[in-house]
């Protein structure tokens, strides 16, 4: 991706919350390094602070959280509004374990996307594309 | 051993205990099992693990489970007591009873053993960072209940140098959380002799993402890891090796479980007597739990989890493994229900009862391929001490702290489980129901919800004990704590003890050390 | 794609009043180049050139992230307000990049520092060819000191050479082969030596070398000023106040000794000449993408008659 007109997805990668399940984490974080993107991967227990933080100075196009142990239906709509407190117009996208059930209650919090336990790297790639699209300049 | 109990066949046929030559079970260096009778004498221990919401309700479940024929208690913590925090910490909100019970206090481990002789059950605790702070409130029920402590018979997971590998709950740095698993170590021994004061851990580094060796050979290194802290302790390893036990996955591939699990004890046992002098047969002979692959199991048609888990029960019992957890069918999805852990103890029940495989000892002991994965499994965890020796100048230990700074093992972890995924994202390597034969099983099936009022019933609690309790008592003994911590030669267990008696929460325990240790920030190797 | 000039005085009004987004995007426009970047680089020329430019390399493994950190969060909770450029490289297959080097600053970031992490995105010189650039914009904003930290592999120490006022090369007492670290030119342009992991065995065998060799190059004249050596254990924080000290003693000696024009000429004409072998080597791209070969003539001969006509010379040199 040398062109200047196609310069690289950048997005922010984090947890939030104590869990410290990081293994689809890592593999979301290298599959997206693989489709061309630049992965800012900030880890383990991370705040919303922190993660905003991020993304101001890093510009980044996207944030990914990731969720197991039913955290989504709380902490999923706070990041979003904690982008929105701080003005930045940026999806976010949430992979883990979120029950069908679930996905309208996400969907009505503002979360761009929503990648289950089976998604392959095609899958992962195209959600970000598109949530980037779609909020696009 | 009952001589004179002939085992048979479910059409009759008399069996032996053992078949093929060579080195017998309970015979060094204990490949085919540590003991001659194996399942014969006594079957495997039927642990189930449980623990979600309040103290109360992990009660009840617990009851429920000793009654349905569960053998041992295990229990799980919720992700603030695993971390060290409070229910009424900012980082608690929301997590509070969720993927475990909450405990904050001695009042809460109280509620938790209500009705249960602790004289008589054997419990296992799945806490590592403030474990030992979890083993001086069981110590202190005890007390309450009139139970000695040398009585108590149970294993405290207690296993940190698996965290910075794989599962990430640790508090402090890895120099003083391995002094404070040492203090437990030598507390055990001397005034416990029935405890395990370490569960030394796979199951974790296999979830994670490691291969079959991986798991192996790390988990061993671990544990060759804390030998040479307990024995520069100035520990004689025969002293706490006995007690020093293993915790083990049981994924699906069948064979390579099985010989992974000879393996490791073959290892151990040469290790312990050549390697670090031990003498004790005991203290060769690892005795290790198995819980069968929570990874493995799909969200996608969770019915049929239920196979895989037979499976994988089975390779853990022709393993030889002492003690089994089977997993539940709705583990991708959330805590077990009633029903669901119910379904999981029932299949080790087959297994033990119905199947034949507890007549013989390592019933696939002499076959060629098992033979050849087991010493294959050896050689490639042979390969990784080495590494790990050079890394640390001779000592395991010390190879361990640099893998682990350098982030060695979680790169090989990391790399392993991104292989893996692309095997199945390409479908190379199918799974039913993920990649392969995805059709069915699409009903919504229930779930465990958590009642929401838990957090806040928790809340109330632990403020009404921190407004009754005396805070003067507990500020010096969270002052005692601080200062015995900065001196390596003091045991902190007697500290810790007094001070979840005078009802000191978990946290707070936990600060007082922080102050000293440090908090660990892991540095992300991605 | 065009951004308009409002876009950019907008940014960087919003920037010189403090906002970090937008110096966050301000970043981002000089990072993809083009008519933006040069935008950018109109306005900020004439703000920049006040902050202390620290170039932090070194090997894999020999912790120079935690010694940046470290310094970072030093700063950020004194009076300054650094800012800190952390590259990685970009996959050469896929173009893309996993950049783990912020979640290892968190405690600067929380004390105040701005990190930026960017990849090298397939610049040869394995340093991105926007370093300067957005050095400038950190410049014209405030903030000061900026910390450049990379991966020294191969050609990149030189090239954050080029970038910094005061080069630092992190070293450990595996290092051993003074000989390798002759080859890559460190010793030309190393201005401070850190010798990492100092608690390890080797460790001042590793300083002991490196004496050897400055000696050596002091012989030959080779350096206007002798590089300090540092030990430091950073995991364990030995030697960070020895390690800021020598960086800040850099720095005086940059400016008492006037050195700093002398530096800050060097930097410019770098730039110059790294932006010259970008623009060159996208020519040479485009030459030879339809090109076919021809019966008879040498590729020799074909490059030369192809840089006549670029040039429009009738002999090359």
């Amino acid at each position: 991706m040398n062109k200047k007109e196609n310069s690289p997805i950048r997005v922010v990668l984090a947890k939030l919350g104590l869990d410290g399940h990081d293994r689809g984490l890592k593999i979301v974080a290298r599959m997206l390094r693989d489709a061309g993107m630049e992965v800012v991967y900030l880890g383990l227990r991370q705040t919303t602070e922190m993660i905003v933080t991020a993304v101001e100075q890093e510009d980044a196009d996207a944030v990914g959280i990731s969720m197991h142990n039913a955290g989504h239906l709380t902490l999923a709509p706070r990041m979003v509004q904690a982008l929105e407190d701080a003005g930045l117009d940026i999806p976010v996208v949430v992979g883990g374990i979120v029950p069908d059930s679930d996905l309208e209650a996400m969907a009505e919090a503002g979360v761009a996307g929503v990648l289950g336990p089976g998604a392959s790297a095609e899958d992962v790639a195209k959600c970000v594309r598109e949530a980037v699209a779609t909020r696009g300049d | 051993m009952d001589e004179k109990k002939e085992f048979r066949t479910m059409s009759g046929v008399p069996v032996g205990s053992v078949y093929g030559d060579g080195p017998l079970p309970g015979e060094f260096p204990y490949t085919r099992g540590i003991h001659a009778g194996m399942y014969r004498d006594r079957l495997w221990t039927m642990r189930m693990f449980a623990g979600f919401g309040t103290a109360e309700d992990t009660n009840v479940r617990f009851k429920d489970l000793l009654r349905a024929g569960g053998t041992g208690l295990s229990t799980a913590f919720d992700m603030p007591t695993l971390m060290g925090r409070d229910s009424d910490d900012e980082w608690s909100i929301g997590e509070v009873g969720r993927a475990g019970v909450a405990v904050d206090t001695l009042d809460d481990m109280v509620d938790l053993f209500a009705d249960i002789d602790l004289g008589q059950v054997s419990t296992s605790m799945t806490i590592n960072g403030p474990a030992a702070i979890l083993l001086a409130m069981y110590v202190a029920v005890a007390e309450k209940d009139g139970v000695e402590r040398s009585r108590l018979n149970g294993t405290l997971q207690n296993d940190i140098l698996k965290e910075y590998q794989a599962q990430k709950e640790y508090i402090f740095p890895p120099r003083p959380s391995v002094r404070l698993v040492s203090d437990v170590v030598s507390f055990t021994a001397n005034e416990m002799p029935r405890w395990n004061p370490i569960s030394i851990s796979g199951y974790h580094i296999r979830e994670a993402g490691s291969t079959a060796a991986q798991e192996l050979a790390f988990t061993l290194a671990n544990g060759f890891a804390y030998v040479e802290a307990a024995q520069a302790a100035g520990l004689n390893v025969d002293d706490f090796a006995p007690r020093l036990s293993f915790f083990f996955n049981s994924h699906s591939d069948f064979f390579e479980e099985i010989g992974k699990f000879r393996a490791a004890r073959r290892i151990w046992a040469k290790w312990l007597r050549d390697r670090y002098g031990a003498k004790d047969e005991r203290s060769h002979k690892l005795r290790f739990h198995t819980q069968t692959a929570g990874v493995s199991l799909t969200a996608q048609q969770p019915e049929i989890n239920i196979a895989r888990v037979a499976i994988q029960a089975l390779a853990g019992v022709i393993g030889g493994t002492q003690s089994l957890h089977t997993d539940s069918y709705d583990e991708a999805l959330a805590l077990p229900t009633e029903d669901a852990a119910r379904i999981a103890l029932r299949t080790q029940q087959i297994v033990a009862h119905e199947t034949g495989i507890t007549s013989v000892a390592d019933p696939l002991g002499g076959s060629d391929y098992v033979e050849w994965m087991t010493d294959e499994m050896e050689r490639q965890a042979e390969e990784i001490f080495k590494h790990l020796e050079e890394l640390g100048d001779g000592s395991i230990l010390e190879g361990v702290y640099v893998g682990i700074e350098n982030g060695w093992f979680v790169g090989e972890i990391a790399d392993a489980a991104y292989r893996f995924e692309r095997e199945v994202n390409s479908g190379d390597r199918l799974i039913v129901g993920v990649n392969s034969f995805t059709e069915g099983g699409d009903e919504n099936i229930d779930l465990l919800s958590i009642d929401p009022a838990t957090e806040d019933t928790q809340l109330k609690r632990l403020s009404e004990i921190k407004q009754s309790r005396d805070s003067d008592s507990v500020e010096m003994a969270l002052n005692r704590l601080s200062l015995e911590a900065s001196d390596p030669a003091i045991n902190l267990m007697p500290a810790i003890i007094e001070a979840v008696k005078v009802r000191a929460t978990e946290g707070e325990i936990v600060q007082a050390l922080e102050s000293v240790f440090g908090t660990y920030v892991e540095k992300a190797f991605v | 794609m065009a951004i308009e000039d409002s876009t950019v005085i907008s940014l960087v009004e919003k920037a010189s009043k403090g906002d970090r987004r937008s110096v966050g995007r301000l970043l981002t426009l000089v990072e993809r180049g083009g008519a933006a970047a040069e935008q950018v680089a109109e306005v900020t020329h004439n703000l920049s050139d006040k902050s202390h430019v620290i170039g932090i390399t070194g090997a894999p493994g020999a912790g120079k992230s935690t010694l940046t950190a470290s310094l970072a969060r030093d700063l950020a909770t004194s009076e300054y307000k650094p800012a800190v450029l952390a590259v990685d490289p970009s996959s050469p297959l896929t173009g893309g990049a996993i950049l783990g080097d912020r979640v290892r600053m968190e405690e600067a970031s929380e004390a105040g520092a701005f990190i930026r992490s960017m990849a090298t995105r397939g610049h040869a010189g394995g340093l991105a060819l926007a370093v300067p650039g957005m050095v400038r914009v950190f410049d014209a904003f405030g903030f000061n000191p900026i910390i450049i930290e990379t991966v020294g592999v191969g050609q990149v120490e030189v090239d954050v050479a080029s970038a910094a006022d005061t080069v630092v090369v992190v070293v450990t007492s595996g290092w051993g082969d003074a000989v390798q670290a002759n080859k890559a030119g460190l010793l030309e342009i190393a201005d401070l030596f850190v010798v990492n992991k100092a608690d390890r065995p080797g460790a001042s065998d590793a300083r002991r070398d490196l004496e050897l060799m400055i000696d050596l190059s002091q012989l030959t004249g080779q350096t206007v000023r002798r590089p300090e050596i540092v030990m430091t254990t950073a995991t364990e924080g030995e030697g960070l106040d020895k390690f800021k000290k020598a960086i800040f003693e850099h720095r005086e000696f940059l400016f008492e000794e006037e050195q700093i024009s002398v530096r800050r000429s060097k930097r410019w004409k770098a730039e110059v000449g790294s932006r010259l072998d970008y623009l060159i080597s996208e020519i040479v791209k485009e030459s030879i993408e339809n090109l076919e070969e021809k019966e008879g003539s040498s590729p020799g001969s074909v490059a030369r008659e192809i840089a006549k006509n670029l040039l429009k010379k009738d002999e090359l040199r």
